[in-house]
């Protein structure tokens, strides 16, 4: 026996590695695109099928032909975020508006940077980002969910951008919801009209639960989000319930749930420590809100997680984990 | 009721104790044993026989060489051969002594009738004699000179003598055999120590996938405690399973919930902790004037052939045990002295065991082998993995850069190479790699600036 390993312990390792973390995090999204392609048809198939490939392959070939570097595709990364960009479009989105949003997301956000867990920013919200100022047509205008083979479209706006229109135009919350007939059990199980992933908030909670039970993640940075949006809007709405919509709307909107459960938690663009995530999320939480009621856009979760990406550094120097006996 | 545990990190890998129900069995005796003069951490033993002389089982071969030193005694009885270089476990060269077996010839001195002695000697300094004359050593891994540990310095007074029994790395079981079998020995043991420390309080700590152990040694205490009031204060603690619940900062902190500052040592927040394994040896060493010359050894791994607690007599060659037990499989890829999680992998088979050589894990190279590093991910699980609290994504980068002035400040210097980083790191980052060596170098500049001071302080008190 002369060719005996040695090497320095710890001599085992864990189930757990990048691949099959990525991998989780596919399956978790699964009933959100399930879901989205039952109530928004083939076009929505059609738009997940080109941004997760165009993801696959551009990384693909950034990695073999530019950075001349051993493939990652297989670690799932590039998957993960044509998934969450898909969910992040409308499905009546251009094929080849999706593969530019691919582009920028896989091209510019992620591999110029060094690749996975490199980057600063979501690659998936700054694909999604850069295609809502490219293409406001196309990014603004949604289609009501007509079912797998309902054959009338209907393209609409979404309830966020309904309000902020109706508001700009003098009229007040209640009025307007009562006015497009939006109920909160509707935008829980699903069928308001929005961005994918937007379509059903139960669909994503189940991903989110098998997630936690994984332990791929840990729920604090998604309830400081959700709580913060919570009592930050119950707050405005009792000041004003006729300009300031409330905490339900607000947390079944806009892809409250897809951002606070799916994006805020992307490993890379995330603090590290609890207390930074916390910080994090409130941020998050606090930035969309401002941006709903006061800022020019309807939406605010993609401008919001961006913007706290940045504060990331700061916030993994700042906080940091309780040391054992250095109180 | 919550099960309690340390308060940081830990990790919880799979429990593997596949020799579990190995009754301990003596190994038969090698025709040659190869006694090292450095099993202990401290100065290595100097040999006080010579080629030629006849010893018998307990003789003593080697003294102390200094403060933080130990006995050695012939662990077989036989012709010493050769005093010399060899090559141990990792393959460095150290002085061992090399004994020729003939028969097994005890010293007259050394009780060996299966009579359990109950009765505890009065006076603390007799018995820390004993311990000391007997060669015993920490067997949780550490090998500290017991004795050593047994006198706390002037002004320190020890609240609580902790015994771990938390055998918390995968595989091993030669702690919960010792538990199961020789039980009365262990809390003896522990009722010794006690009274050596002249503490009153004795918790035996044994993590809670060892059901048996805790019920037996709850209902062994039962009887001694009724028998005599030497053991009132003795008490048994179940602890949830996690890795390294047996570090002993970890375990003061689950049993005492006290945490030792960092560059402390135990005894300042009260505590002093022994193993289970060094329990029964102390039992031995006062009770039967048996010095530490056997210990028990678990071999183990899914690929061997044969599973077993073997009682071995310290000197015995690696090759020995391996071939008893049936020889070794053609797929190992490694074999390890100690646990998965921070035993040390084996360069050398022809090496000897010593007196904290606790396990031979044979584990192949699917189980073994790492994968390529990639990419952090920045997922935080090192940093919740580290019972340190440490941040080792954090001491890694500091360490490629080369900043050993932001590492002692971020607390590289607390690690204890646990392991938990690397195990949990989904990239496969050498981690544990990297902040040992990180490590090494910060604790040279610690004590070359500690000791530029004292020599300042001096220098200043002569001017005066």
């Amino acid at each position: 026996m002369d060719r005996l390993l040695v090497s320095p312990s710890p001599h085992i390792h864990s189930k757990t590695s990048t691949k099959s973390l990525m991998r989780d995090v596919v399956i978790a999204l699964l009933p959100a695109v399930i879901v989205s392609i039952v109530f928004y048809g083939w076009k929505e198939l059609l738009v997940i099928s080109v941004s997760v490939l165009s993801c696959v392959l551009l990384e693909s070939l950034i990695t073999r032909y530019m950075l001349r570097k051993p493939d990652t595709i297989c670690d799932w990364s590039a998957a993960v975020t044509g998934v969450l960009l898909a969910l992040n479009l409308p499905p009546t989105t251009p094929w080849w508006v999706v593969l530019i949003g691919a582009a920028v997301a896989i091209g510019v956000a992620k591999m110029t940077f060094g690749g996975l867990g490199q980057n600063v920013f979501n690659p998936a919200l700054v694909g999604r980002v850069f295609l809502l100022i490219s293409f406001p047509t196309y990014m603004t205008h949604w289609e009501i969910p007509q079912g797998l083979f309902g054959l009338d479209a209907v393209t609409g706006a979404t309830p966020l951008g309904v309000i902020k229109e109706g508001l700009m135009q003098g009229g007040d919350v209640a009025g307007i919801m009562a006015e497009n007939g939006y109920s909160y059990s509707q935008m829980l199980l699903a069928n308001i009209g929005g961005s994918a992933g937007e379509a059903s908030a139960i669909a994503l909670l189940v991903g989110f639960v098998y997630l936690l039970v994984r332990k791929v993640i840990k729920p604090w940075i998604t309830l400081s989000v959700l709580g913060t949006v919570a009592v930050v809007s119950l707050i405005f709405s009792l000041i004003d319930p006729a300009q300031y919509t409330g905490p339900l709307f607000n947390l079944l909107s806009g892809g409250m749930i897809l951002g606070a459960c799916f994006m805020a938690t992307d490993y890379v663009t995330s603090p590290m420590s609890t207390k930074g995530g916390i910080v994090f999320g409130v941020g998050i939480g606090f930035i969309t809100l401002m941006i709903r009621y006061f800022g020019a856009y309807p939406e605010g979760m993609s401008f919001a997680i961006l913007i706290m990406n940045s504060t990331v550094p700061l916030l993994n120097r700042w906080f940091h984990q309780k040391k054992y006996g250095r109180a | 009721m919550a099960r309690r545990t340390f308060s940081i990190g830990g990790v919880h890998p799979a429990d593997s104790k596949i020799s579990r129900d190995c009754r301990i069995e003596a190994l038969p005796l090698p025709p040659t044993v190869y006694i090292s003069v450095a099993q202990h951490i401290g100065a290595p033993a100097v040999p006080v026989v010579a080629p030629g002389d006849k010893v018998k089982v307990g003789q003593v071969i080697a003294e102390p060489g200094g403060f933080m030193s130990a006995y050695i005694h012939s662990s077989v009885s036989g012709t010493v051969k050769s005093i010399g270089p060899r090559k141990d476990l990792a393959g460095n060269l150290q002085t061992y002594v090399e004994i020729a077996v003939e028969g097994d010839e005890w010293l007259e001195t050394i009780d060996r009738t299966e009579t359990v002695v109950t009765t505890i000697p009065e006076d603390p300094k007799a018995i820390i004699e004993k311990i000391k004359l007997g060669g015993v050593v920490g067997l949780g891994g550490a090998t500290f000179p017991t004795h050593v540990k047994l006198s706390p310095p002037p002004g320190k007074k020890c609240e609580m003598l902790i015994i771990n029994g938390c055998e918390c790395e995968p595989y091993l079981t030669s702690d919960f055999r010792t538990l199961l079998e020789k039980g009365e020995q262990v809390i003896i043991g522990t009722a010794i120590i006690k009274r050596s420390l002249g503490v009153g309080k004795a918790t035996i700590a044994i993590e809670d996938n060892k059901p048996e152990a805790i019920a037996h040694i709850e209902s062994l205490l039962e009887k001694f405690k009724a028998e005599s009031d030497s053991y009132s204060g003795i008490e048994v603690m179940s602890l949830m399973k996690k890795y390294p619940e047996g570090g002993e900062k970890q375990l003061i902190d689950a049993v005492m919930r006290r945490q030792v500052k960092s560059g402390g040592l135990p005894i300042d927040v009260g505590a002093v902790v022994q193993n289970v394994a060094t329990a029964l040896a102390v039992y031995d060493a006062v009770q039967k004037n048996k010095p530490l010359i056997d210990n028990s050894v678990t071999v183990t791994g899914e690929c061997f052939p044969r599973q077993a607690n073997l009682l071995v007599r310290v000197g015995t060659p690696l090759n020995f045990i391996i071939d008893h037990l049936g020889g070794m499989p053609a797929d190992t890829a490694k074999v390890i002295s100690g646990g998965p999680m921070m035993g040390k992998a084996i360069a050398n088979l022809e090496a000897s065991t010593l007196k904290g050589t606790g396990a031979l894990l044979f584990l192949t190279g699917e189980q073994t082998r790492r994968k390529p590093e990639s990419n952090c991910i920045r997922c935080g699980k090192c940093a919740d993995a580290c019972p340190m609290g440490l941040e080792p994504y954090l001491l890694n980068r500091l360490y490629k850069a080369g900043d050993t002035d932001a590492l002692e400040e971020n607390a590289v210097q607390d690690c204890i190479q646990c392991g938990c980083c690397l195990y949990s790191c989904p990239a496969y980052i050498p981690l544990l790699d990297n902040i040992s060596l990180a490590r090494g170098q910060v604790m040279g500049i610690m004590k070359a600036r500690a000791a530029a001071a004292r020599a300042a302080a001096e220098a200043q008190k002569s001017n005066k």
